[in-house]
This record gives structure tokens, sequence and C-alpha cells, in this order.
């Protein structure tokens, strides 16, 4: 393999990874708060479709990024009021959200369909450190949002595991009476912590439509919203591991798209087929290692104090 | 507490209504609720609600047409919902309906395009045994591990669902495609002795297969230990292996159930209907079904009307393309159903729970 070559697939490696670690970070928040939310994919694909609606009225791909984050932000809200409020059943919601969230999407997008990028996110080279071997002309040469990615993952396992704010947010989800007895508003908590997720979630999408295709198509996350899910047991609930889930899908993804340039004798379905069984093998590996153990305890639990 | 035994007097004494009016009453308030929501949402998009509703009521059910093509779809939607019936009533998060539809329908259609000169009564019967056992087979392989190592069940049966599109891609752009098609991905038609008789019209045979399965998995569950075990395990694992029941086993045996069922579905899909193997073999049966068994309360034979009146939403759904409604209005309007009987449920347990509360302390006060 070239330079060349090696540096595409890490750059595509990071460019496919980077929406998972965005919805995979954000389903982190919901569920060590100790909410279920199986609605990712159908929060990422109204992410995607607002931020491209936006970007295309406005120009402004921030503030479309903004919209999807607000969009999908908005149907979080939804699934908490249902889940932390009124204490349904965690699966049934979540299945609900998906369903209503990817119908919405092709709803809202349907005269978007073949519409092109007004200004999508473009790659920046980063000053510096884009000289290096290899690396400079892929880690560091990327779009804005993959550097809030970069920033994000390690902020956010500080602020998860390393501050007070953090520390409430993790005990609602480990023992909510506890919490509670400490004084933690559980469901102001719970709340927050889910509509933080679902923004998160959107901003995954609307990297997709953004950054990464950069357009709209229909059900253009293709079970990356459930691959998130996955990755987030595989991970530990832990944003650290998470990254290397995120992106080893990512190469797994990358490498099947280059495979015929790479001189790869497989047939390219075989290939479209290998993030999932990877992502299924993985949670496999997970099942097998016991992965559950680190599973926040409170997780799909209502919490009502009187109980 | 001698307030509180004054404010609720006699909390039991009036009358209550039945469980099951109630779960009605939630269920109707959804689906109009649901229909107004997404009213609303097209009043946003420009478009007259009441225009495109009465076009989607005329799509599904204003001729005979329409009622034979809604009765037509009826078919694998009443098939799927019963697979994952068995399913959800074993507490098994089954979302797989539509990737064991998919492998049944290709497992059929194997033999179809293989053995297709075989004399209709030996091919068919052995189509829909194909159909069954690939469905299970391809519900099993989730059902394994969930049910030796715990493995998330939700999850894998769904990225399943994109693994089974990708084999029918695979096959029809490959091994199946039809020579003399110029590239299009399709399979060469079925011969006349693999396709299912019709009844009337362009409903098929699936249609009384769907029906005798509803009574058949009815009585299964209602009426065998099989179907006790399975309910037991449902509401909780933990005292159905504490009974003595086999557990582990009754994962496998339900999930390999439904998935046989949904696979008969995909059988019939190809055999009645489609004729041959392509893409997009369901528009999303199997995810509706999720939603139709929820909404008969996991009650096969309430599942039938339903799933009747799914099939007109999606036939209506199509009609409606052409005034520039996009036809994923269907979609939007059975998840918000879903959603909004999800939100009535827990608005009545948390009635139910207050009332409780209520007559528990005017007991306490009664004593006291």
């Amino acid at each position: 393999m070239s330079e060349d070559q090696l540096v595409r697939l890490l750059a595509a490696t990071i460019a496919m990874g980077t929406p998972l670690v965005f919805a995979a970070f954000g389903e982190i928040l919901a569920e060590s708060s100790g909410v279920l939310n199986l609605g990712v994919e159908g929060m990422m694909l109204v992410g995607a479709v607002s931020a491209f609606i936006v970007v295309v009225t406005t120009g402004n791909p921030w503030l479309g990024a903004g919209a999807g984050m607000l969009a999908a932000g908005a149907l979080a809200a939804g699934h908490a009021l249902l889940c932390v409020t009124l204490r349904a059943d965690q699966v049934t919601a979540g299945l609900a959200l998906a369903l209503f969230g990817g119908g919405l999407a092709s709803f809202l997008g349907k005269t978007y369909v073949g519409v092109p990028n007004p200004k999508p996110f473009v790659a920046i080279a980063l000053p510096g450190l884009s000289a290096l071997p290899v690396v400079g002309r892929s880690v560091f040469t990327q779009d804005a949002l993959v550097y809030v990615s970069y920033v994000l993952i390690p902020l956010g396992w500080w602020w998860l595991y390393r501050t007070r704010p953090g520390l409430h947010l993790r005990a609602c989800g480990e023992s909510p009476g506890t919490a509670d007895a400490m004084g933690v508003v559980v469901v102001a908590i719970r709340y927050a912590s889910v509509i933080a997720g679902g923004m998160f979630a959107g901003l995954g999408g609307a990297y997709l439509s953004l950054a990464y295709v950069p357009a709209w198509t229909e059900n253009m996350t293709a079970g990356l919203g459930w691959i998130a899910l996955a990755l987030v047991i595989f991970a530990g609930w832990n944003p650290l591991p998470l990254v290397f889930g995120a992106y080893l899908f990512g190469g797994v993804e990358a490498i099947g798209f280059r495979a015929q340039l790479l001189g790869i004798p497989v047939n390219t379905i075989v290939l479209r087929m290998m993030p999932y069984l990877v992502t299924l093998g993985v949670m496999l590996l997970a099942a097998l290692w016991r992965r559950r153990l680190a599973m926040p305890s409170a997780l799909g639990l209502p919490y009502a104090r009187e109980e | 507490m001698a307030d509180a035994t004054l404010t609720i007097e006699r909390p039991s004494s009036r009358p209550r209504i039945p469980e099951w009016v109630e779960a009605t009453l939630v269920r109707v308030a959804a689906v109009v609720a649901a229909l107004l929501l997404c009213g609303v949402l097209l009043v946003l998009q420009g478009h007259n609600p009441w225009i495109a509703y009465t076009d989607m009521a005329l799509g599904a059910f204003g001729s005979r047409f329409a009622i034979e093509q809604t009765l037509l779809k009826a078919i694998p939607l009443m098939l799927t919902t019963l697979g994952v019936t068995i399913t959800f009533a074993a507490g098994l998060w089954n979302i797989g309906a539509e990737g064991q539809l998919t492998i049944g329908a290709l497992a059929a259609s194997w033999l179809a395009l293989n053995h297709g000169t075989w004399p209709a009564p030996v091919l068919l019967p052995a189509m829909m045994l194909l159909g069954l056992a690939g469905g299970a087979l391809w519900a099993l392989l989730p059902a394994v591990p969930r049910a030796y190592v715990g493995l998330n069940e939700v999850i894998s049966t769904l990225l399943l669902n994109y693994v089974a599109l990708l084999v029918v891609d695979y096959l029809v752009f490959g091994p199946w495609a039809d020579p003399t098609a110029f590239n299009f991905p399709y399979s060469p038609a079925f011969s006349d002795a693999a396709r299912l008789p019709m009844l009337f019209g362009d409903v098929h045979l699936g249609l009384i297969l769907a029906l005798a399965a509803t009574v058949i998995v009815a009585a299964v569950l209602r009426h065998t230990v099989w179907g006790y075990e399975l309910r037991t395990s449902g509401a909780s694992a933990g005292a159905a292996r504490y009974a003595g029941m086999p557990v582990t086993r009754n994962i496998l045996g339900a999930m390999a159930a439904g998935g046989a069922l949904s696979g008969l579905a995909g059988m019939a899909e190809v055999s009645g209907m489609i004729f041959r193997v392509q893409q997009g073999i369901s528009p999303g049966y199997g995810y509706s079904a999720i939603i139709i068994a929820w909404l008969a309360k996991l009650n096969p034979w309430a599942a039938v009307p339903v799933a009747v009146l799914f099939a007109g939403l999606l036939n209506g759904g199509y009609a409606l393309q052409t005034s520039k409604v996009p036809a994923a209005i269907t979609y939007m309007i059975q998840a918000a159903i879903l959603f909004l009987v999800v939100a009535g449920e827990a608005l009545l347990a948390r009635a139910r729970r207050a009332r409780e509360a209520a007559a528990q302390k005017a007991a306490l006060g009664g004593a006291g």
C-alpha cells in the first residue's frame, strides 16, 4: 500500500467513524443517567434532514448543525417525557421514536432529495500538525466537525468521570434512590441527559448531510444508529473505548469502499455487509466478556420517589 | 391522615371500567391523535390534510380493487405480526421480522428457481416448508447468543435485517440475476407451478394461510403448556426459571416459531404477488408488525382487523404519491400511533397507581 492510499484510508476511517462517535457519546450520556433510548437511528435521520434543510435555506453549515441538534433534541425530549415523567416502557418508547424519526425525516426531506449542498463543511489542514507524515494529511486534515469530536471525547470523559455534575449523572443511572437522598434532582438530570444525548445523535446525523456525503438521501444512516447502540455496550458506557469501536467500524467501512482500489478480490456487496457483521461480532465478544457488568444498574428502570 | 380519608371516601364503590375497554379507548384515541398530529405536519408542509386523508381512505377501501389490494397487503402483515407476537409474549424483543421475512422468501425462491418444473401440489408445500425453515434459522442466529450469553436481541435482530437485504442484493446482482433482464436486478420469473393459487382478484391463498396461522397461534398461546410457559417467561423470566420451566429452550423455540411465521410471510409474498426475487420484497412489513402487535395487545385475533387497517394505511400512502404528498406519511402515522399508545398506556398505569395508593391510604385510615 502506498503512502497516498494509507492517508486516504485513514482519513476515510475517521470520517466514517465520526457520526458514530457523536451518536454513541450521546447515548452514553442518556444511558449513564439510567434512560435507554433506542431511537438513535430516528434522531440521527431527523438531525441529518433538519441540518440539510437549514444549510440549503441559509447557506450556513453551522446553523445547519445547530438545527440538526435542536430537532433531534426535541424528539429526545418527547422520549424523556414518556420514560421519565410517565414511566413508560423504555424499549417500546425508543422503538416508536426510531420508527417515527425515520418517517418524519423522509416526509420532511422529500423535496430535498437530489438538491446539492450549497456550503458543506470542508477539510481544513491544521497549521503545523498537518505537516506531519501520514497523520498530517489524514488525522489533521479534516473538517471542523471532526475536530469538534476530537475535543468532545476527552472532555466528555473528564466531565463524566472527574467532575461533580458527571458523578451526579452517573449516580442517577446507578442508584437513583441514593442520588435523590444526596439531593440530586433525578428527574431533571435524566431529562437533561436524554435531551443532550439526542442532540449529539442529531449532530451525528448532521455530520452525514453536512460533511460526509454531503447531501440528503432517504434513510442515509443505514443502521448507524443501531450500530451506535451496540458500540455503547462494547465500550462499557465509557467514552474512551468508544472511540476505538467507532474507528474500527469506520475502518471496516473505509476498506469496503476502497477494496477494489486496494486490489482485494471480494464481492462489493459482501463488503457492504461487513460493518453489520463486525458489529454483531463485537457485540458477541462484549457479551462473552460479560461487558454488561459495566451497565448502569438502574438502566431502563423508571424512578419514582414514593416507591 | 383524617383529611385523606375524608376526601377519598369509598374509593372501591365507584363502578370500574373494564381493562379491555380502557385499552381499546386508549388505542382509538391514539389513532385519532396521530392523524391530528400528522395533519398538523401536512398543513405546515402546505398540504390540505382533509384532502390527503380522504384520498388515503379512498385508496385503501374506496373500490373493489382498492379493497383487494388492501387484503393482499394484509397477508404479510398478519403473518409477521403473529411472528413478533409469539416472541413479544415470551418477553423477547424480536425486531427482526423484516429480515426473517426476507430470508424466508429467498429460501422458498431457491426451490422455485431451481425446481420450478415440479408439480404445484409438491412444489408449493415444499416452498412453504423452506420459507418457514429459512425464517426460523435467521431468527435462531440472534436467538442462540441471546439464550446462552444474554446478547441484546433488539440490536442483533435489527442489524440482521440490513444483512438480509444485502443478501437479496448479492443474489439479484449475482448468481440469481435474470440473464435476459439487461442487468436489471431481479431473478427470472417463477413458473406457474411455483405461484400460489388466487382466491379472488389478486388475493391469493396466503390469506387462508394467515387466518389458519392466527387460529393456531391463538390456540397455542392460550391453551397449551408451551404457550403458558412462554407467557410466564415474558412476564418474569426469573419466576419461570424458579418454576422449573426450560427458559433457555423456550427462548430458542419462541424465536424459531416467530421467525418461521415471518418466513412464511416472505414465501407468500414471492409466490403470491411478486413471482420473482427483487430488491424491496417487503416495504417494511416487519416493522409495521411490531406496531400492530402492540396495538392488538399481543392478541392474535385483535391483530387481524388492525393488520387490515394498516394495510389500508399503506395503500392509502401509495395513493397519495400522485398528489405530491410524500408516501412516508404512512410510516409517520404508524409510528405516531405507537408513540401515543405507549404514552396512553403509561397514563393509564399512572392513574391505576394513584387509585391503588388512594385505596391503600383509605384502608389504612379506616383501620386507624
